[in-house]
């Protein structure tokens, strides 16, 4: 049976943006503990984020939607991570992978940020220490649900984030 | 070399030098104004050519310690492979040292860990600044005194919202 496709299609724009956006999101990978191994796992062929157009992993955060802190962050890299997730274009989407980067882990010393959820906003949190490549791939499929139920084409809904969501930073005293 | 006649070989320059010895590790302990002469007659004199460590501890609370700070170095003979660890002790508030770095340039990042941790400085030390920690850090984070999770380092930050970012 032949595949007919017809000459004109109807769709509205922000389904047919979220549709699109969902399955190219290009991660970050910010890989800086033993996560970044199962980050990797994911990415490689037996668990293949190719199969949810997830797999164009940039080093370049001008390229990059989907950022992935896989591992625990310390009080030197922080800078860095705001400023790379402060470099990637819009839409863009965050994924905090594993217990140091949710929360500080077992690592709970002067050094070491107690979940990056505190300094950028987070859309997924993945629990484990490490977490497995399938969970990590469930957190991408939720986000791609989430992006299509949320989604709008001007990203109306980023701007509406103005509150910080996540624990708020300690008080010094 | 047996240590006996090391002892007896830096005695003779060093009247005060107290020693000690367990199994296979050989100490020396010296006043801090002296280390600098007793690893340069270690290096010069007995071929103690390598630096393999440059340590310190603190010693804050420790049972029946008498001073703050140990600063360890250790020396290691290539060509007999000998051990040898020279150790020194400060207190606050005159935490200064020679800089080993003349003898060997290996002492630069060792004695930078050394004053980024415990805040020991080290005279005619070339660059010394913090090598682990950031430069605005300002407490030093080795010292007993010091609490683990710090006193809001890892907290002070500027928080973006996804609004602004």
């Amino acid at each position: 049976m032949a595949l007919t496709i017809p000459d004109v299609m109807l769709a509205r724009l922000d389904p047919l943006a979220n549709w699109v956006r969902s399955n190219s999101l290009w991660p970050m990978p910010f890989a800086t503990a033993c996560c970044g191994i199962e980050l990797m796992a994911t990415g490689a062929s037996k668990h293949d984020i190719a199969r949810f157009g997830a797999e164009v992993m940039r080093f370049s955060p001008r390229q990059c939607d989907l950022m992935i802190v896989a591992g625990r962050v310390v009080m030197k890299m922080l800078p860095v991570l705001q400023r790379i997730w402060l470099q990637m274009p819009e839409p863009k989407w965050c994924i905090s992978m594993g217990a140091c980067a949710s929360s500080g882990g077992v690592f709970d010393t002067y050094a070491v940020v107690q979940g990056v959820d505190r300094f950028i906003p987070v859309d997924m949190y993945v629990p484990g220490c490490p977490p497995r490549p399938e969970q990590l791939i469930q957190a991408i499929i939720d986000l791609q649900a989430k992006i299509r139920a949320t989604g709008t084409l001007q990203g109306t809904e980023f701007g509406k984030r103005t509150e910080h969501k996540g624990p708020l930073p300690m008080s010094l005293n | 070399m047996p240590f006996d006649t090391l002892i007896t070989a830096l005695k003779l320059k060093f009247a005060d030098l107290a020693t000690s010895e367990f199994r296979d590790n050989r100490r020396l302990v010296v006043k801090p104004p002296q280390v600098f002469e007793v690893l340069q007659t270690l290096k010069d004199e007995h071929r103690f050519d390598m630096l393999f460590e440059l340590t310190a501890a603190d010693y804050l609370k420790y049972p029946k310690a008498t001073d703050r700070f140990g600063v360890v170095y250790g020396l290691l003979s290539t060509t007999t492979g000998e051990r040898v660890f020279v150790k020194t002790w400060l207190n606050e508030p005159e935490l200064t040292l020679p800089s080993a770095f003349p003898l060997w340039r290996g002492a630069d990042w060792m004695e930078r860990e050394v004053y980024d941790m415990y805040g020991i400085n080290f005279d005619g030390h070339p660059d010394l600044r913090r090598i682990l920690m950031p430069e605005e850090f300002t407490s030093y984070p080795l010292r007993k005194d010091y609490p683990l999770r710090g006193r809001g380092e890892r907290h002070n930050f500027p928080v973006i919202t996804r609004a602004e970012s």
